[in-house]
């Protein structure tokens, strides 16, 4: 048996990488991160004539620069990990721009085997390309595949484990870059050869290159080897960019380019390419554009597009979420059946199968939001929304692509954040990407919606359409100028230069779609085992401990006993068993009297609870928002999840249970308190939009940013501004209506 | 034929590529897409909003907000 080798895939974005992937690897791959960063790594295996390939799909690139995280990773593994072969896949349609990152790679001189991808979509496009006279002279080894079908797959490995199995050195391509640039080239690369400067990572050459480009990971890294001599370098390099300034009023790294793209130029004239359509250019994807992308209709579609995606996901989660929570019931029953009553009950049933069962809930909501993101994503429409709507986000200092994770979290009521933290994976900028997560759970999420609907159906039945309106208005208001607030500040930066490539319209693979999804899922349950586990047992032991006294349950007791021994024993039997249809007008009366004197009895173990007095213990800030210590609890629940909030309010207003579906009863009963107020309800819904994200939530960003620094950021400074905003409501209220 | 700002050109309008004044990052994005001297591209459109501009390149469609497009200088060609 022969040692596995080590194979890295590379290329542009959307030239097909992740589909040859998949298509080589199947089923066999694994999903983590490159190490301290939170980019995906996928890592997979193929058996060849008992040769086992280790493939590792990098991040999409356009060049090996270092100015994103992607790149830097792409570059650093490369160089550190020495794969065997790198598998450098180009979009066959698109060839000239692809191979730009090819002579990047050649010029680094890594093992390359180039698969000439979407041979297909050529053909289609009337491009003929001559793959063995293009190995020719590149020398190096040429595939043509069509990958969404796994053609040319067979031969792609073959060559592959070919390549891998000789033994060779890195060989990397001189090209020349003009008459200014070259001798300059050659004195820094004599120099750093000489002095041995990173030679043990880049060829003496690259290294010069690099630094002609101005790349500051390789300028830094060669400073910590010899500072005095890469001081003298970059004197050489600060001459010759004075010269081409004032000679050709340009930039060395202009230059280089230009030389790169000539090269490119020449080989493909050498007998490569033929087109034979030159004309008719406007395609398929053209004249959707027309259409989609249109100053007039492009909005209007994409309102449609983003409804029906919508209504796909809740359309179709509706039965498997109904089946799962019913499915956690009969586990919470069976439990309760199985263990005996008291703690070990109330945490396995209220703690560990609530909490949990309620982010195994989420699952089907984000199965099929992901299918419809990767769906548009993977036609090429994604890019085609950030092109429309960039210009808004902006302003706000947020990017075109902030557009789908803010949908997604509820931009339209009704989404969830933890998908739309997920999605925000599309924006390559951190600052933009961080200021996109960390406002996206201002957004008006599914949970959230019970909240609205009751205290909306309690306090402004008049006009509910007209407020959920102004709901969403807000919550977009908060996130949009919050996002400003933290670009201007702790996330201040430059935005990231746009340069978006609009695919052409594809068709995703069936197989592709599913793939994606079900890495999102898994990487949600793993999360979802642990560390929600341990906050759902701590809010658990929050809302019960310390428990009522025995002296304070006896009155309960008494009362109880009272009703019951008043009875006929005939009738105490028919109290305790389940209610029927056909019960007396009496029998139910009695039932109720009792329902009121255990709700009673929740209430005061509630307020008693650790949960209570600190619902208590800040009452006299929260009195600020008008809250009291009833309305504290109860949000202190909602971040478990925020439809919580409803059934702890029905506990602390000793409503007994009370099921977020079926908010009626509590609504009524809120609408005749006295303590309650349509601006208190008000002030309540901006508390509600704004306050720490649920735990879910929390624990997503945690693992979206890769530290747990911005999932505290997150619950205290979204606590803070919520208590603002909704104490400014409350107040101002209280002040105009005084003043009327 | 005249030069002018990338910014300034209309829809179906065409040119090549004169100068690409960016350096540093965005200078390095502009090239990477393949917008070089020498380069033939025609406006396609733009978004609802005036801003990003699609252009048509050879073998593909790229966007770039109007402040990028600054840097870029087009000699119009006539159909």
């Amino acid at each position: 048996m022969r040692q596995e080798s080590l194979i890295a895939v590379a290329g542009n974005p959307n030239s097909g990488k992740t589909t040859l992937f998949n298509a080589i690897t199947g089923a066999r791959q694994h999903v983590g991160n490159y190490p301290g960063v939170t980019v995906e790594k996928k890592e997979g295996y193929h058996q060849h004539n008992g040769q086992s390939l280790h493939l590792v799909d990098l991040p999409g690139i356009y060049s090996l620069t270092a100015y994103s995280l992607d790149e830097r990773i792409a570059r650093d593994f490369l160089v550190s990990e020495r794969p065997r072969v790198v598998i450098n896949i180009v979009d066959a349609s698109n060839l000239e721009r692809n191979l730009y990152l090819t002579v990047q790679f050649l010029e680094l001189g890594v093992p390359l085997v180039l698969a000439l991808n979407m041979m297909d979509e050529a053909k289609a496009r009337g491009i003929d390309i001559d793959s063995e006279e293009l190995g020719n002279l590149l020398r190096i080894p040429v595939i043509q595949t069509v990958a969404r079908v796994g053609k040319g797959t067979d031969e792609l490995v073959r060559a592959v484990a070919k390549a891998s199995a000789e033994e060779h050195s890195w060989l990397p391509l001189r090209l020349s870059y003009g008459p200014d640039v070259d001798p300059v080239l050659d004195t820094l690369e004599k120099a750093i050869e000489d002095a041995g400067l990173l030679t043990d990572l880049y060829p003496p050459r690259w290294t010069a290159l690099k630094m002609v480009e101005g790349d500051e990971a390789i300028v830094e890294k060669a400073s910590q080897q010899d500072r005095g001599l890469v001081n003298r370098l970059l004197q050489h390099i600060e001459d010759l960019t004075a010269h081409v300034k004032s000679t050709l009023d340009a930039y060395p790294e202009a230059l280089i380019a230009d030389y790169r793209y000539g090269f490119i130029r020449a080989l493909l004239k050498e007998r490569v390419i033929r087109r034979s359509d030159t004309e008719g250019r406007l395609n398929l994807s053209n004249r959707l554009d027309q259409v989609l992308t249109n100053s007039f209709l492009g909005p209007l579609l994409m309102l449609t597009i983003i409804y029906g995606m919508y209504a796909f996901t809740f359309t179709l989660s509706e039965f498997p979420v109904g089946l799962f929570e019913s499915g956690i019931e009969k586990l919470g029953e069976a439990a309760k059946f199985m263990i005996p009553d008291g703690m070990l009950q109330s945490l396995i049933v209220s703690g560990v199968i609530d909490g949990v069962g309620g982010v195994i809930g989420f699952v089907p909501i984000i199965t099929f939001m992901f299918l419809a993101i990767t769906f548009l994503e993977d036609t090429g429409y994604l890019a085609r929304a950030a092109y429309m709507l960039d210009r808004v986000f902006r302003l706000f200092g947020l990017h075109g692509n902030s557009f789908m994770p803010f949908i997604v979290s509820g931009g339209i009521a009704g989404g969830c954040a933890v998908p739309g933290v997920m999605a925000a994976r599309t924006l390559s900028n951190s600052r933009e990407r961080l200021a996109t997560i960390l406002t996206v759970p201002f957004m008006n999420c599914g949970a959230k919606l019970p909240v609205f609907a009751l205290l909306v159906g309690a306090f402004f039945q008049q006009s509910q359409a007209w407020m959920m309106f102004l709901i969403t208005c807000i919550s977009w208001g908060g996130a949009l100028l919050v996002a400003r607030v933290l670009r201007g500040t702790i996330l201040r930066g430059p935005s990231t230069p746009f340069l978006l490539e609009l695919p052409p319209y594809r068709l995703p693979t069936f197989r592709g779609l599913l793939i994606h999804t079900w890495e999102r899922i898994w990487l949600y349950l793993k999360k979802a085992g642990t560390i929600i586990l341990l906050i759902s047992i701590l809010l658990w032991t929050m809302m019960t401990f310390p428990q009522l006294s025995d002296e304070a349950k006896e009155p309960f007791e008494t009362r109880r006993s009272t009703i019951l021994s008043g009875l006929p024993a005939d009738q105490r039997a028919l109290v305790e068993s389940e209610p029927a249809e056909d019960d007396s007008e009496a029998l139910r009366e009695i039932r109720d009297t009792l329902k009121e004197v255990d709700a009673e009895e929740a209430q005061l173990a509630l307020s008693s609870s650790l949960a209570g007095q600190i619902g208590k213990s800040i009452e006299p800030v929260s009195r600020l928002c008008g809250f009291d210590w009833r309305i504290n609890v109860a949000l202190l629940g909602g971040f478990a999840a925020k439809e919580v909030i409803v059934s702890t309010l029905g506990t602390a207003l000793s409503m007994g249970e009370t099921d977020p579906e079926e908010t009626s009863s509590l609504s009524d009963r809120l609408s005749s308190d006295p303590y309650w107020s349509p601006l208190l309800a008000f002030s309540l819904i901006v508390f509600s939009i704004f306050y720490a994200p649920c735990f879910v939530t929390v624990v997503c960003l945690v693992r979206e940013t890769g530290s747990w620094k911005w999932g505290i950021f997150s619950m205290i400074f979204n606590t803070i501004f919520s208590f603002v905003m909704a104490s400014l409501v409350y107040q101002a209220g209280q002040f105009f209506a005084v003043s009327i | 034929m005249s030069k002018l700002l990338l910014r300034h050109m209309n829809s179906g309008q065409k040119g090549v590529i004169c100068q690409v004044s960016a350096h540093g990052e965005l200078g390095r994005r502009i090239r990477d897409m393949g917008l070089v001297p020498g380069t033939l591209l025609e406006v396609q459109g733009r978004a609802p909003l005036r801003d990003p501009v699609a252009i048509q390149l050879k073998d593909f469609t790229l966007t770039l907000r109007n402040n990028e497009a600054d840097y870029i200088t087009v000699e119009e060609v006539g159909d």
